[in-house]
């Protein structure tokens, strides 16, 4: 069995058996080739998604096997994009495992000329401290005119445009229960 | 977008990409629509298999110029001077639409006697007042009416609302009128809106044209009759436009200005018309629809201001227009209040109005940049977006940034703005060093849009949901997570506070659930709350007509409500196109308004509810069933008859005719003229560029004299202009733009290798002419410079971006991509370093597509040098303005 | 019609075969096509090199990519007539591996690794390729190369890289999936059309039929021809100048043309030496 196993895939013999004299064709097709399986047919789930880049807005699939994004390709179902991507919408996978991407908190003391470790848990009590300090710092209920302000202005945020809705409606919220005027994203760019 | 809702009522595309297969004419204007919209441009591609014709005008030959039926080069900054001309020649030769004109926008409207012309006082409108620089729009109004913001209020203390601020954040502006406007349906009297409009473009000739955009007259004409052919009861045309348009200091004008053009060709609410406005950012409409900026609150409320608003009433009155859809301004509001504060708000205290914060005419980005400078802001949050590169003069930012406190970063990749403190060219050249530098970076990685849940709103309203696939690894988290959370910690942290100022945020409704490890809030219990629901039943709101004003309903954004009706994520839907019954697929996601994809789709039928034609069928009065029907959602009352007539106290949606499809103006129709809700005239006018190398040919005024400038800020210093000495330093026109493989600032692409490789460096693009003329040689280096800045790039020698003749004169464009700064993948000198920060005065926007620069052969200096070279440039540029500056006549006239 | 070399070995197993049709007159030079190959293939990349020509950074097909646009600006018009502006134009052309009827590559492998699937496209087995090279001097395109990289960690294993050839497979695998291509599916205006060549040929011919109409300038079609020197490609090309102008071959022909027969007597020869074993196997190979 094992030999002729072994001689049967020998091309020259394939290639008498298979009737492909030349070598050509079936003869030599690689077990591999027979029984390749796309990507997309091993994905665990598909999901619909939306592209991240300009605001066309192409449908995306996004497959995913054991945790991980596998491929992103155009939603053929999306009657803007027909499935289509551009280069960028098309580059999604390789954006959201980018090499570049940052995974950890970095945190950067005053005057300092490096980054250093820091845990999420205390960047965010470290953040939460400096907007409620500032804040009371800097406050303004009036105006130098004596109009009402109910403010501060020594703090800003900017961004949103690359944001989902559900995120610009939290920001926006939260800011204006801060007295935080200086909220900004692209639109000005 | 003011320039598209101060003309038809909302601040949106007025259509929709797919409905660009329809159109007879497609004029790309101030977009790079193949490069930057590439899957868009599909039906771009569709409509010119069809027969249509693609139009492109612009300063280079791009990747769209060259799929396009004509390409007419035209000067970067000279657009409103080629519209102008437009409209100029539709009006000469009377191809304008008259029903749909007369009928349908307020060129029969009269406008008061006190209005003047900027061709009666050489480039200003009435009521320039020069000590303040700007103008009082009082004498703009239609005649026997009163502004906004009615006399006795003034006396107490409340301005007329302009700008941003008015018009309900860039829509349409309420008029206060029960009465309707003189009107001259034969449109001749002197003073209407068309004879007005003949009079104020009556200059723009074609051979005006032709000497300002530096194109030939032949060229000009030939749009001119091509757009008229395509335009009418049997054919539609449609303008798009992008940020070409929005990035100067006359941007909101520019878009205007083509407003004015379909208006009078009859090609808005049509399909294959229209105006599309083709955005940059997954949901930058949504960002503006739910706003993260600083005049508005979600859906175009305008922000509280220190000095125009006093009370809840006042201020409500202030925003409440008596007729159309702004007349439920309260309701509006007052849901918000509730979807904010829950119970804590109500009528007993002025639904907490009181304590909201409130803002100045100005509190925009590069105003915060000039505060960031002056000391006075402590600490910034930057949520993906990247101001080092991506913002007009990004050495300011970078410096502002260096003198915060504290910063926080939020992005996928180390962007510039977080490494600014040991990676920026000031660390290069020594004016900035780590070890002085006080501000604390905290840098935390973001979730990308396959790691979460939400919505974007694309750049034709369309709400359109994405799933999360996979969990975010390690610190990874949503801005939704963070914003979440951060609240919570906060609102914790006060909770026993007794503080003033604690107040409102301690009535703030925070209450998310979250799910996961991470403790991930729910996103659609977030989208829930923006469609809002009446509190006592729980139930979801299915439109913004059941809002209450009594604090009944909760809504989180009135323009949104209905896009979770009946319990249902209407965003999430993803009904396949070819499972639908027509192209407009109905059933796939939401748009606002009301699910409606070509808006004031009235206008489709004729006054009497017919199609114009059967050829441009889409929304018609089906007298029978006694409703409007048709492919798409009606963008009118459905049981409105075509010939309803207001009764006399009619008010809000009651008080617009039924022959009027603008339902959001005041009076129901487009506006041509803009009597309210503009800073800067209310008929778009040519000026230069803030920087250019030429005088205005119309008037002694050069540009918008309403532009803001930074006269006093050092580190945004201007180069001398059109014929003032030194500008001979900065002689050449420089736009700077996107390429298709690349995204903005960068952050997105230079960090991904397949689109690095595809465009791996900065490079400028010139004529070979140019190149001759200061020793450029293809493949190798230039330095390019202005007041601000040097940057370097590599020589793209090109007959793409050609020389234009103009006024007896030649004139070199330069053009630069914007994509790059120095992290990444692939890195480079920023275009943006070299931009100065005069804005548009409406939307505080920057004038990057048209400034002026210099350009030599060779790489930049480098470390200490670079700043000394511009200096020294910019310091022999200016002493030679010194001894002959040029006053601006907008300052001569100061009394 | 001239079938390809190899395709009617599968018997019951041929499928119609398929191919490409590269319609420039309608290309935006995005490089979608260039990006959703390297992303569907796991391909490395392939430099960070500015070459200063136009806006091409790619520069040609190679191992590493498998799609390549060309930019060409040219001092014509895009109609015959002058029509147009500018008077300037730029052409952009998504060029790829044609997939020849008659493919010298296919011929001169000698591992078999370059083999004619059941599609009727040619690629080349990774598990077979050792490298040898002699399909690279053979394509009168310069389609195939040999990949020289340093290891990437993140591939898999498959793709390790040891100085394989590796070329467009026209997605084989997306097409036993019954899947598009990656090119053709996310190309923005259809310039790359996927299907049965048959179908894409009347395309084609009903495309320039259209564009002469129309009077464009120089509209030809480019490997349509199941005459040519290759009997067609399987992906062939509208171009609106000729084949020069944008690095092509303008009359390509099978550089094994006369290969055919010596290899037939070549096998003959092994046939005979090998009867023997041949019968063994045959009947191991049905008990």
């Amino acid at each position: 069995m094992a030999l002729s196993r072994l001689l049967a895939s020998w091309p020259a013999l394939r290639q008498l058996r298979e009737g492909d004299p030349l070598g050509l064709g079936k003869a030599v097709q690689s077990p591999r080739s027979k029984h390749l399986v796309p990507r997309l047919d091993e994905a665990e789930h598909v999901v619909e998604s939306i592209c991240p880049y300009c605001a066309v807005g192409c449908g995306q699939l996004v497959y995913v096997k054991d945790g991980d994004v596998t491929h992103i390709e155009g939603d053929p179902a999306s009657p803007i994009s027909r499935g289509r991507l551009c280069p960028k919408g098309q580059a999604s996978k390789s954006y959201v495992q980018s090499p570049l991407r940052e995974y950890k908190v970095k945190y950067r003391r005053p005057y300092g000329t490096r980054w250093e470790e820091l845990s999420l848990d205390d960047a965010m009590e470290m953040i939460a401290e400096r907007v409620i300090r500032t804040r009371a710092e800097t406050w303004r209920k009036q105006t130098e005119d004596g109009a009402p302000a109910n403010r501060t202005m020594a703090i800003g945020n900017l961004g949103g445009a690359t944001l989902d809705n559900e995120e610009n409606y939290l920001i926006k919220k939260l800011m204006t229960a801060l007295g935080i005027v200086q909220v900004e994203n692209q639109a000005r760019i | 977008m003011p320039g598209l809702g101060t003309s038809f009522g909302r601040g949106g595309a007025t259509t929709f990409q797919q409905d660009l297969q329809n159109s007879d004419c497609i004029v790309i204007m101030g977009s790079n629509m193949a490069e930057n919209h590439p899957v868009g441009f599909q039906w771009v591609m569709e409509a010119r298999e069809r027969g249509a014709k693609v139009i492109h005008v612009d300063p280079r030959f791009t990747r769209t110029s060259a799929m396009a039926t004509k390409h007419v080069g035209i000067r970067a900054g000279s657009d409103i001077a080629f519209l102008g001309g437009i409209a100029n020649y539709i009006l000469q030769n009377d191809l304008y639409f008259r029903e749909y004109v007369e009928k349908y926008t307020n060129a029969p409207v009269i406008i008061d006697s006190a209005f003047a012309d900027t061709e009666d006082l050489d480039g200003l409108f009435s009521g320039w007042d020069p000590e303040e620089g700007e103008y009082d729009v009082e004498s703009w109004m239609y005649e026997g009416m009163e502004l906004h913001g009615a006399a006795g209020q003034r006396e107490e203390g409340f301005d007329a609302t302009k700008g941003e601020a008015s018009g309900h954040g860039g829509h349409g502006g309420g008029l206060h009128h029960g009465e309707p406007p003189a009107e001259d349906a034969s449109m001749q009297h002197p003073r209407c809106v068309l004879q007005l409009l003949k009079k104020h473009y009556a200059r723009y000739t074609p051979e005006f044209v032709a000497d300002t955009c530096g194109c030939s007259k032949d060229d000009f004409v030939e749009v001119c009759e091509t757009l008229s052919a395509n335009s009418g009861r049997e054919r539609t045309s449609a303008f798009c436009y992008a940020v070409g348009w929005t990035q100067h200091t006359v941007g909101v004008q520019m878009i205007r200005s083509a407003a004015v053009v379909q208006q009078l060709l009859g090609n808005i609410g049509r399909p294959g018309g229209g105006i599309m406005a083709l955005r940059g950012h997954a949901s930058i409409q949504g960002s503006t629809d739910i706003p993260t900026l600083y005049n508005i609150l979600p859906g175009y409320l305008p922000m509280p201001h220190t000095e125009k608003y006093g009370d809840l009433d006042t201020y409500i009155d202030a925003n409440t227009s008596p007729t159309g859809w702004w007349g439920h301004f309260r309701a509006y509001f007052v849901s918000l209040m509730k979807a904010y504060f829950g119970e804590n708000a109500n009528a007993g205290n002025d639904f907490l109005f009181e304590l909201l914060p409130r803002i100045d005419d100005d509190n925009s980005v590069y105003w915060t940049v000039e505060q960031m400078l002056e000391g006075n802001v402590k600490g910034y949050i930057v949520a993906g977006e990247n101001p080092a590169v991506g913002h007009a003069n990004g050495k300011a930012h970078r410096l502002g940034l260096a003198k915060l406190d504290w910063l926080v970063v939020r992005d996928v990749v180390e962007i510039e703005s977080a490494s600014f403190w040991y990676d920026s060219p000031e660390v290069e050249s020594g004016e900035l060093e780590p070890e002085a530098i006080a501000t604390e970076v905290f840098f935390l990685p973001a979730a990308t849009h396959t790691e979460k849940d939400g919505s974007f709103t694309n750049t034709q309203r369309l709400l359109q949901w994405h799933w999360q696939a996979v969990e975010p690894k390690e610190d990874c988290r949503s801005e939704l997570w963070f914003y979440f959370h951060l609240g919570r910690l906060i609102k914790q942290k006060l909770e026993n506070s007794e503080e003033e100022r604690d107040k409102l945020i301690r009535a703030l409704r925070w209450e998310y659930p979250t799910h996961s490890q991470t403790q991930e809030p729910a996103a659609e219990a977030v989208l829930q709350e923006i469609n809002g629901w009446e509190i006592e039943s729980g139930k979801f709101l299915s439109g913004y007509p059941e809002l209450k004003d009594d604090g009944s309903t909760l809504c989180g954004c009135w323009i949104y409500c209905g896009c979770f009706a009946d319990g249902v994520n209407q965003t999430a839907r993803r009904k396949p196109h070819w499972e639908q019954d027509s192209y407009v697929a109905p059933e796939w996601a939401w748009a606002w308004p009301a699910n409606r994809r070509i808006i004031y789709n009235r206008a489709s039928a004729d006054p009497d509810g017919n199609p114009w034609s059967e050829r441009k069928r889409y929304v018609w009065w089906d007298g029978e069933e006694g409703k409007w029907t048709g492919v798409d959602v009606p963008d009118f009352d459905e049981t409105k008859e075509p010939h309803y007539v207001p009764p006399e106290d009619a008010k809000a949606e009651e008080a617009v005719a039924g022959d009027h499809p603008f339902i959001m103006q005041a009076d129901g129709r487009a506006w041509l003229y803009v009597p309210q809700g503009l800073e800067d005239g209310p008929l778009p006018t040519h000026y230069e560029p803030h920087e250019s190398p030429f005088d205005n040919p119309l008037y002694s005024q050069r540009a918008n004299p309403r532009r803001q400038q930074n006269k006093d800020l050092a580190e945004d210093p201007y180069n001398p202009v059109a014929d003032e000495p030194g500008s001979e330093i900065y002689p050449y026109v420089v736009t700077t733009y996107r390429l298709t493989e690349h995204h903005t600032a960068g952050g997105m692409t230079r960090t991904v290798p397949y689109l690095a490789e595809l465009q791996p460096e900065m490079f400028c693009e010139v004529h070979p002419d140019l190149a001759r003329e200061v020793g450029l040689e293809h493949g190798g280096w230039a330095t390019i410079y202005t007041s601000r800045s040097a940057i370097e790039a590599r020589v793209l020698v090109t007959d793409r971006i050609r020389p234009l003749r103009m006024n007896g004169r030649e004139v070199h464009q330069v053009g630069l991509p914007y994509h790059w700064g120095r992290r990444g993948l692939v890195s480079g000198d920023s275009a943006n370093d070299l931009a100065h920060m005069a804005l548009d005065p409406n939307v505080h926007i920057q004038e990057v597509k048209a400034f002026t620069c210099g350009i030599r052969p060779g790489r930049r200096p480098r470390g200490p040098e670079l700043p000394r070279f511009v200096a020294e440039l910019r310091d022999q540029a200016h002493s030679r303005r010194e001894q002959k500056p040029r006053v601006e006549p907008e300052e001569a006239r100061k009394t | 019609m001239s079938a390809p070399d190899g395709l009617a070995t599968y018997g019951d197993e041929q499928q119609e075969r398929v191919g490409f049709f590269t319609d420039t007159s309608v290309c935006i030079g995005c490089k979608a096509c260039e990006v959703a190959c390297k992303e569907w293939n796991l391909i490395p990349e392939d430099g960070r090199v500015w070459t200063g020509d136009s806006y091409d950074n790619t520069g040609e097909l190679s191992a590493n990519t498998w799609r390549h646009v060309a930019f060409i600006e040219q001092d014509k018009p895009i109609y015959g007539n002058g029509d147009g502006g500018t008077g300037l134009r730029w052409l952009m052309e998504s060029d790829v591996c044609k997939h020849c009827t008659h493919a010298a590559c296919l011929d001169v492998c000698p591992t078999g690794s370059l083999f004619r699937t059941e599609y009727g496209t040619v690629v080349v087995q990774q598990d077979i390729c050792n490298g040898c090279g002699y399909c690279v001097p053979a394509c009168p395109f310069g389609v195939l190369d040999k990949r020289h990289l340093a290891p990437a960690p993140d591939l898999p294993a498959f793709a390790k890289e040891d100085g394989r050839v590796w070329k467009c497979t026209l997605c084989y695998d997306r097409l036993k999936g019954g899947h598009e291509p990656a090119c053709a599916k996310a190309c923005p205006t259809k310039s790359i059309q996927f299907g049965p060549l048959d179908e894409l040929r009347e395309r084609a011919d009903a495309r320039l039929a259209k564009l002469d109409a129309d009077g464009w300038n120089g509209a030809q079609l480019y490997g349509r021809d199941p005459d040519d020197g290759v009997g067609g490609f399987g992906a062939f090309f509208l171009l609106l100048d000729d084949p020069e102008v944008y690095g092509l071959p303008p009359d390509p022909v099978v550089t094994t043309r006369d290969l055919p027969e010596m290899w037939k007597n070549m096998l003959v020869a092994a046939g005979t030496l090998l009867a023997g074993v041949t019968a063994l196997t045959l009947l191991g190979g049905r008990r």
